[in-house]
């Protein structure tokens, strides 16, 4: 308990003395970060190998390189993120400054999750530091070589007291969140996310869940069926299938089944070859526990292809399962491996309508020829994010903010997202001491005649022109001062 | 929150239907311990699943009727916050009927543009695709208001909550009682009563109303409630805005405009009776300043209410006879400079002003919410800004200068939810700010956009096509070192602009 309220006051005391709060203080730990991950490019990708069998180019594309564009993108944009916007006023406060001012929030959380677990507490630390604030790092313990490997380097690289890294599993992680914080981004599963929003709430403090859940993937009998498959399998297997916002299940008419299942295996074996086991570009499952876990929803399905696994390397075969009733357990949970169960629906209605009765997915698919279909299912359905005809793409556009709804999660980030999540919009009005003519219209005692003029200044009109109300109101504003003036005596 | 009437009042549409999942028994009322209102919220949650509240048409059409809620109930509204909070008639159509219409105004004005779907940069890879920021609505939506600025507080979150696309439960607040039940009665006339319900009740009602999934809360109320709100929605992972108070400082540097400040700072504390959430908490000066301001603070309080401000009838009252004994307590801090009658009966405190005030004394230890301002004496500026930041951050911040630089530099050392400098109250009336707290005095935010923004879910949408598959190929394995090679090289290229997973 000690330990984490040091670690954190330390935190507290340096984001006090105001030294995260310069821009130049922030580039200047970005541009450290992006020394870091250039400098130390080997020792990141041989602790991904070690962790999740990550071949070299899949972690450096999934990881590294997402880092680095996203450092360059937060160092390009951030003074103009930072910057005060100006507001639109209205006639009352034409003379004034309105404007909202960025700040820090003050000392962040970041909780990792293991299946990228470089680039899960990297992005959302980037935000946080561009934002100004200090932040307390937690890399997830079940990937224990990158945990380890992130607190050796950030404090090589970064201040030390503003950005320090806690590492430990359960334990620690509850020790840590008794402790106050202003923001606690946190990414992982639904049940512990319950549990870290509500220690959030004892301190009233704000959060954003990346969570999960079951991203279905609708697959229409019109469509492209050989490029579709290739790229659902691609975002299916990658990571051994560890990704939260993978396709899940498959929905589709029973009369394409087989078809999507035979367009499956050819594109596996292109990707992966004859013997899966031996491909270096194919992962494993992190641990004993989630082998056990994934391997168990195999048991009554008909399996389509796959199936094999090997304990001792916690290796499981891409599979594919045939004709899933949406009672049984690989229909329950999220995945979280390389199963893909196929759910047959006879039409989109019914997809739709199975999607809806489950918890809010992270991310939604859907392929078809048919713009009308995909316009339906997006206006029916409501999800995290969703791509159209691929897999995974929304969550790489700088533009698009990346989060979960319902049971998926709370909160954005990403980009400018990240930097705004991290950040205290600030509401400010400078007014001048001068001009006290114009309140009188809202001091006590009041008066018809001053409700009428209020209302000229605030009320928005629907539909009436600019200059016509700026003119009447000059001319009532006029009235009133002159009357206000001249007879300052109370009306009864 | 206090408890008042206990009686829980469903809309009509409720009570004629039979409970859901009652487990085959077929029994109306159900067993003890089942929820009062699962079928309530179930019902509007099948309402928001069949799409009746998407279209722009039918979210237009529900504010317009609120707008004629407000109008056709103007009198009874001006009556019902009278009689719970002895609420000027000026006030209460400033605040309770002005206020919100310029939110509805402003929605409906602008309710096509936000509705659009927000188009983003694509990266090089992606120009033949479309990439859009879609404005989904959450589903069902509570919220909760408080008894300050009863009409307010739940009208303008509303108003959002219904432009955004959803279905909504208010829960008015039981201790400004005849508004309450005007709201109760009045405003499902006006509404979808298949999308809106009101429901009526205490602390008990509440808590088992809160076990309930709903898709946002939308709370306004104290920091210690605000707690039990958030850890009632954390079971359901409801995301939450939570707006709630604390202690609001207002310096006065040296060089100043005493009569003007005087005049703005007594407004904005003795507006409603003090029952501000934003209201100038305490004031902070040197003592030179005091000995200037106090006069002036007469006059003020002179000026608008007369010598006698009892008599007045722009002067408010307090909501409840707990309010008003908790404040009369507060009367012993330091000593009374302006004001400090009382009267039980009509729950009356005058305009009051204290000095010698300390920083332990009661009054400073939690939000007024009342018509007394306590005078706290520090010598110079920084004093004042290190003993705003000693303390929770406020939902607002005020500074009064002539000079610029001081009411920039209280701007830039201090933290607070929002920040009016040479006034108070004004930066909420603008809607193009965000209203909401940090820390202690709150979560989120919302008023005009942000209002409709914090009720949407925003969906990152990617459409792309089925053809040129050729340019996935970096992608996919098996990656050799030519491919690996080809992936670093094209990332140094791009990394200024869009990084991307090829």
């Amino acid at each position: 308990m000690e330990r984490m309220q040091q670690i954190v006051g330390r935190a507290r005391a340096a984001f006090s003395s105001g030294r995260s709060r310069p821009l130049e203080f922030r580039i200047q730990q970005l541009k450290a970060l992006e020394r870091m991950v250039q400098e130390k490019e080997k020792e990141i990708l041989a602790a991904l190998k070690a962790d999740l069998n990550k071949c070299g180019p899949n972690a450096y594309s999934h990881e590294i390189l997402g880092v680095l564009g996203e450092l360059a993108l937060t160092m390009e944009k951030l003074p103009s993120w930072a910057a005060p916007q100006a507001v639109k006023k209205n006639l009352l406060t034409l003379r004034d400054e309105a404007y909202i001012n960025y700040e820090p929030l003050g000392v962040v959380l970041v909780i990792g999750a293991w299946n990228y677990p470089f680039v899960l507490v990297m992005q959302p630390l980037i935000g946080a530091i561009a934002a100004g604030n200090a932040v307390v790092v937690k890399p997830s313990e079940v990937s224990e070589n990158t945990a380890r490997l992130v607190a050796e380097l950030l404090p090589q690289y970064l201040d030390k007291d503003l950005y320090p890294v806690v590492t430990g599993g359960v334990p620690e992680t509850t020790e840590l969140l008794t402790q106050r914080f202003d923001h606690i981004l946190y990414t992982g599963n639904t049940a512990v996310g319950k549990i870290v929003m509500a220690a959030a709430a004892k301190h009233l403090t704000p959060v954003t869940l990346e969570l999960g859940g079951k991203s279905p993937c609708y697959i229409d009998k019109d469509c492209d069926l050989a490029v579709a498959c290739r790229r659902i399998t691609w975002g299916k297997y990658m990571n051994c299938g560890q990704t939260c916002i993978a396709p899940d299940y498959i929905l589709c008419d029973p009369s394409i089944q087989s078809q999507v299942v035979e367009n499956i295996k050819a594109t596996l074996k292109e990707f992966y070859g004859e013997d899966v086991k031996s491909s270096p570009d194919y992962e494993r499952i992190v641990n004993q526990r989630h082998f056990k876990r994934v391997k168990s929803l195999l048991e009554g399905q008909k399996i389509a292809h796959g199936g094999e696994s090997d304990e001792a390397s916690c290796f499981i075969a891409p599979t594919i399962l045939t004709d899933v009733s949406p009672e049984s357990k690989v229909m329950e949970e999220e995945i979280f491996g390389p199963v893909l169960p196929i759910v047959t629906v006879k039409s989109v209605d019914e997809a739709i309508e199975f999607i809806n009765y489950r918890e809010k997915p992270l991310a939604l698919y859907v392929f078809s020829n048919n713009k009308q279909l995909i316009r339906r299912v997006i206006a029916e359905t409501s999800s995290g994010g969703m791509t159209a005809n691929d897999v995974i793409m929304h969550s790489v556009v700088p533009g698009l903010p990346f989060g979960g709804v319902g049971h998926s999660g709370m909160g954005a980030y990403h980009g400018r997202y990240s930097f705004e999540t991290f950040s205290h919009r600030r509401a400010c009005l400078i007014k001048d001491l001068r001009w006290e003519a114009l309140n009188k219209l809202r001091y006590p005692p009041g008066s018809m005649e001053m409700m009428h003029l209020a209302k000229f200044f605030l009320l928005k009109q629907c539909n009436r022109s600019r200059v016509g109300q700026f003119i009447s109101a000059l001319l009532a504003a006029v009235k009133a001062v002159v009357a206000k003036v001249l007879c300052p005596q109370r009306k009864v | 929150m206090e408890t008042g009437a206990v009686f829980p009042q469903l809309p009509e549409s409720e009570a004629r239907r039979a409970p859901e999942g009652d487990g085959g028994n077929g029994s109306v009322d159900g067993d003890a311990t089942r929820n009062p209102f699962e079928g309530l919220v179930s019902h509007l949650r099948a309402s928001w699943l069949s799409g009746k509240t998407r279209p722009m048409e039918y979210r237009m059409a529900q504010l317009k009727a609120l707008g004629h809620f407000l109008d056709d109930k103007k009198q009874q509204i001006l009556e019902a916050t009278a009689s719970d909070l002895g609420k000027a008639p000026f006030e209460a159509e400033l605040s309770e009927i002005l206020l919100c219409k310029n939110e509805l105004h402003e929605t409906l004005n602008n309710l096509s543009c936000w509705m659009k779907d927000e188009q983003v940069d694509r990266t090089l890879a992606m120009q033949l695709d479309s990439a859009f920021i879609r404005k989904d609505p959450y589903g069902v939506v509570l919220i909760i208001a408080p008894w300050n600025y009863p009409i307010h507080l739940f009208l303008v979150p509303l108003v959002g909550a219904i432009a955004a696309g959803n279905c909504v439960i208010v829960k008015p607040s039981e201790v400004s009682k005849k508004t309450e039940r005007l709201v109760a009665e009045a405003l499902p006339d006006y509404l979808d009563k298949d999308c809106f319900a009101v429901v009526t009740g205490g602390v008990q009602e509440t808590t088992r109303l809160l076990e309930n999934k709903f898709d946002y809360i939308f709370f306004t109320g104290s920091p210690p409630v605000g707690r039990v709100v958030m850890t009632a929605a954390a079971k359901h992972l409801t995301p939450v805005t939570l707006e709630l108070g604390g202690k609001n400082p207002c310096y006065v540097s040296d060089t100043c405009d005493v009569t003007n400040v005087a005049r703005r700072v007594a407004w904005g504390r003795f507006f409603n009776a003090g029952q501000t959430c934003i209201a100038p908490d305490y004031l902070l000066c040197t003592i030179e300043m005091q000995e200037k301001l106090l006069p002036a603070l007469r006059k003020a309080i002179d000026d608008f209410y007369g010598p006698n401000p009892r008599e007045s009838p722009d002067f408010g009252r307090i909501v409840s006879d707990k309010q008003f004994q908790r404040l009369r307590a507060l009367l012993g801090s330091g000593r009374v400079a302006i004001g400090g009658q009382t009267d039980e009966a009509e729950r009356y405190i005058a305009p009051t002003v204290l000095v010698d005030v300390q920083p332990l004394d009661p009054i400073m230890q939690e939000e007024i919410f009342g018509p007394i301002l306590p005078i706290m004496i520090i010598t110079n500026m920084d004093e004042a800004i290190d003993f705003i930041n000693s303390r929770e951050r406020p939902l607002a911040v005020y500074a009064f200068s002539s000079d610029d630089k001081v009411v920039n530099q209280v701007l830039e050392r201090t933290s607070s939810g929002g920040f009016c400098g040479n006034d108070t109250l004004m930066h909420v009336t603008l809607p193009s700010l965000p209203f909401g707290g940090i820390g202690n005095s709150g979560l989120g935010t919302h008023h005009g956009k942000f209002s409709f923004d914090t009720f949407s879910h925003h969906r990152g949408c990617l459409k792309r096509g089925m053809g040129w598959e050729c340019l996935n190929a970096p992608r996919y394995p098996p990656y050799s070192q030519q491919k690996f090679g080809v992936i670093r090289a094209m990332s140094k290229v791009r990394c200024k602009n869009d990084c991307t997973l090829l």
